[in-house]
């Protein structure tokens, strides 16, 4: 079964259950994604993904990364109002992201392709920089795909953290699959391969995160 | 309480008619409400077992019996002991004043005037609940038989005909009747939403699945608000009358209680329903002999806020972190262990067998247009008469205030009513006479949420409103999203700073970009309503926002790192009040010396403002402006104490 769909003024012909972002990537069409990766089950947590869409005459956003695609949606990937939360959450973002107070990667070319002050909420933000931004790519990867589980979160809200659990950390050494993942670069550049010191869940425990 | 099972619906009938027919109708009931945490914390335990043996040492066993019962609403005057038949109601009872009511009212049937409630404006006492204002605009409807019933004794409920909707829907009608009836009713979701209850029925009931699953959600958690609660500690079965009746006309036959680890005795007292109720044969297979079957597990949850979101409550059962998930399938559809759930509220499922045994036109027959029946808020705040209130949707927020909650303490002016808890708003005094129902809440920027009601005066100020629930939200947030993670965080710290004096020019246009992100991009309905109370005191009370970053000046002078306190010398009588009560010794002067404060030592507790006597009101809040000089040491009083 298809269903025919508009993303941004094209017509589009989509297998019925895959998502949004599927389908336009099929169709050629770029949505800046952070915390998808084609191997796992959508997370839709960094919401940099978010559409606008129109189904039976209603506008609302979704994240095209969960949202499956409908017969006769019509998608705007972008519009104002999409690059005005884009832009805003790679502003809220930076602040725990940078480091030395600038960005990396698909951050730091997201900031620029929004124009997103990457400084402005920086004199609020008094915690520590973690240098993470819970995509959970590591996670889910370890999960969904290794299967060694030797990621996770602990805590919740601003206090929550992607921790690694020692004793299941054997197999790291070798398989490092997590390290090109990271999207801020966090995990080759702070892990000592076999102990994982600076973000264990021991760490976590002791309040040193 | 028998211990047989009832096998029909005329067994129940019976059952029921066995039990009135033994109340002893000369007997008088002493009510307590010890089955409500709140009760219990201001000592109604240990009246009850003064009652117990006061009766006993009277010899009125015979004459009079202790019932202990949950929430009876006006929390205000706890502890609060009913008489029945006669309804004679004394309020703020203390252990040695059963004797006396035993004595007079037990006894003789006379009334003890002393406990009487006693009205703070006309001064007239009341003897019974109906004569107080309190109580006479309500329509307890949902709520009124918690003053009648132990939630430990199922025979209670039954005895005021408890299960008989049950019964009425096995016996009387399908489960398409039952369905019809219900969204006839048009009954709205009491958790916050307000969607219509039959209609998620009919999708729960439609969808495919092998299995599906009916909820309760009793995972209530905003602050100041605690209906459900007291439905749960007060009437749970009335709870589970309303899930097996759901139950029947969905095809359910495994339904699960959600209940929030911060209950713990609705958790006991929901368990000990389920136990008896199973006893019974109300639970389980071949309910009633009906041939319908339907087993209830009763979870506990873990203490996280979120978990009240639906998918985060279903993973929470399934045995996951309890965070919320992505919700493109509604879960009607594909809920629990994706299948089709339907999960309502405490309050609404209490509903239901009214509905049935009345019938959905005389639940049409109350409220608004839109919104029918009526609703439980808790009334707290700012108000005289603090406590659990229910009206007909459709009454105005100024009947709430006023004529039920008696206005506000010390004469003080309304400011504000916050509604929703941390997902609603304020609404500002202009709007006082809106009727309550979900639409005109929602129409004002607020909503209608699962009853929270905090009344706010001219000392609160908005911008610490707004500071309160968005820090409470990000507590709460789960963190997995980034706007409501980050969003939080920095709305946190921008309105901290405000109400220290450290707000900056562009501070309100970042909280309103932040809102925006927060509303259209966050996971689930905690982050996309979580800005909404900084949204609406910005809406009614920008100026507030403005005076706090421009002037460093809190109107309502109650931002401490903004208000000091000031005694003037032409007011002051050197009476020692304020000297005495200073906690922190901030305060010098002795008698016929003008008293002053060290700005150094005061910690702005407020309460040399709050003890100076009304008739000199020497101490003063001062906000945004200097501070004057304080008098030389020594300064003679020049104001004569006049009585």
């Amino acid at each position: 079964m298809t269903v025919e769909l508009q993303i941004d003024g094209k017509e589009v012909r989509a297998e019925e259950g895959i998502t949004i972002l599927e389908a336009a990537r099929e169709a050629g069409i770029a949505i800046p994604t952070l915390c998808y990766h084609t191997e796992l089950m959508p997370h839709g947590t960094c919401r940099i993904c978010s559409v606008e869409v129109e189904t039976r005459g209603r506008m609302r956003t979704v994240v095209s990364c969960g949202c499956p695609v409908e017969q006769g949606m019509v998608v705007k990937t972008r519009s104002p109002r999409i690059d005005r939360i884009r832009k805003t959450l790679i502003e809220l973002l930076a602040p725990t992201s940078a480091v030395d107070g600038e960005l990396g990667g698909q951050m730091k070319k997201l900031a620029r392709e929004y124009g997103a002050d990457t400084h402005r909420f920086e004199s609020r933000f008094r915690d520590r920089p973690t240098r993470c931004i819970l995509c959970g790519q590591c996670v889910r990867y370890c999960d969904e795909v290794v299967g060694e589980h030797a990621i996770g979160f602990m805590g919740r809200g601003v206090d929550r953290r992607a921790v690694f659990f020692p004793e299941k950390a054997k197999a790291c050494v070798t398989c490092q699959a997590c390290f090109n993942l990271c999207p801020t670069g966090k995990i080759p550049s702070e892990t000592d391969f076999v102990v994982f010191d600076g973000f264990s869940v021991d760490d976590y425990l002791a309040g040193e995160l | 309480m028998a211990s047989k099972r009832i096998s029909s619906a005329k067994e129940l009938e019976q059952l029921g008619r066995d039990i009135a027919s033994k109340a002893d109708p000369d007997k008088r009931i002493v009510s307590i409400c010890t089955m409500s945490v709140c009760g219990q914390s201001r000592g109604s335990g240990a009246i009850a077992e003064r009652f117990a043996e006061e009766i006993r040492r009277a010899g009125l066993e015979e004459k009079a019996e202790v019932r202990q019962t949950g929430c009876q609403g006006f929390c205000e005057r706890e502890p609060v002991v009913i008489i029945f038949p006669e309804g004679f109601y004394y309020v703020n009872v203390e252990p040695d004043d059963v004797p006396e009511i035993v004595s007079a009212t037990l006894s003789k049937g006379e009334l003890v005037e002393r406990l009487l409630y006693t009205d703070p404006t006309t001064g007239e006492r009341a003897a019974k609940e109906s004569d107080i204002p309190f109580y006479s605009h309500q329509m307890p409807i949902v709520f009124g038989d918690n003053r009648r019933i132990n939630p430990r004794e199922i025979d209670d409920y039954i005895g005021l005909g408890g299960y008989g909707a049950l019964s009425k829907a096995l016996f009387e009608m399908s489960p398409e009747q039952v369905l019809d009836e219900v969204k006839k009713s048009n009954l709205r979701g009491r958790g916050g939403g307000g969607f219509p209850t039959g209609r998620k029925w009919e999708t729960t009931r439609n969808a495919s699945g092998e299995t599906k699953y009916v909820l309760v959600n009793c995972d209530e958690g905003d602050p100041g608000a605690y209906m459900d609660r007291s439905i749960m500690e007060g009437n749970p079965h009335s709870v589970l009358e309303g899930l097996l009746i759901g139950a029947y006309a969905i095809g359910s036959h495994e339904g699960f209680i959600y209940v929030r680890d911060e209950y713990p005795l609705a958790y006991d007292n929901t368990i000990q329903a389920v136990k008896h109720a199973e006893e019974y044969g109300l639970i389980g297979e071949n309910i009633l002999g009906s041939g319908f079957d339907l087993r209830v597990s009763v979870h506990r949850g873990a203490g996280a806020f979120v978990s009240g979101e639906s998918t985060a409550l279903m993973n929470a059962i399934e045995g996951r972190v309890g965070e919320p998930r992505m919700k493109y399938i509604r879960t009607a559809v594909s809920g629990l262990k994706g299948m089709p759930t339907c999960l309502n509220n405490v309050e609404t499922w209490a509903n239901v067998p009214l509905i049935i045994n009345r019938g959905s036109e005389w639940f049409n027959s109350i409220g608004t247009e839109g919104s029918k029946g009526t609703k439980i808020f808790s009334l707290v705040g700012k108000v005289n008469n603090t406590g659990l209130v229910e009206v007909p949707m459709g009454m105005t927020l100024r009947q709430l205030v006023y004529d039920i909650g008696g206005g506000i303490p010390q004469g003080n002016k309304l400011k504000a009513v916050q509604t929703g808890g941390p997902s609603g708003g304020v609404i500002p005094e202009q709007y006082l006479d809106t009727p309550i129902d979900f639409d005109e809440l929602t129409k004002l920027g607020s909503m209608m949420g699962s009853g929270g009601m905090v009344v706010m005066d001219e000392d609160t100020c908005m911008v610490d409103t707004a500071r309160y629930f968005i820090s409470f939200c990000c507590e709460e947030s789960c963190g997995q999203c980034s706007p409501c993670r980050e969003g939080l965080r920095m709305l946190r710290e921008i309105l901290n700073d405000i109400c220290e004096g450290k707000g900056q020019e562009g501070d309100i246009e970042a909280i309103e970009d932040i809102a925006e992100v927060m509303q259209d991009a966050s996971l689930c309905a905690l982050g996309g309503t979580a800005a909404n109370p900084a949204l609406t005191t910005l809406k009614y009370f920008r100026d507030e926002y403005e005076a706090h970053i421009r002037e460093q000046r809190c109107p309502a002078q109650a931002c401490q790192a903004l208000t000091c306190y000031y005694i003037d010398p032409a007011l002051c009588t050197a009476c020692l009040i304020c000297r005495r009560n200073c906690p922190t010794e901030a305060i010098y002067g002795e008698k016929g010396i003008v008293h002053w404060i060290d700005q150094e030592k005061c910690i702005k507790c407020d309460t040399c403002f709050q003890v100076c006597p009304p008739r000199f009101s020497a101490v003063r809040r001062i906000s945004g402006e200097p501070l004057p000089e304080p008098p030389a040491p020594g300064t003679r009083v020049t104001r004569e104490e006049k009585g």
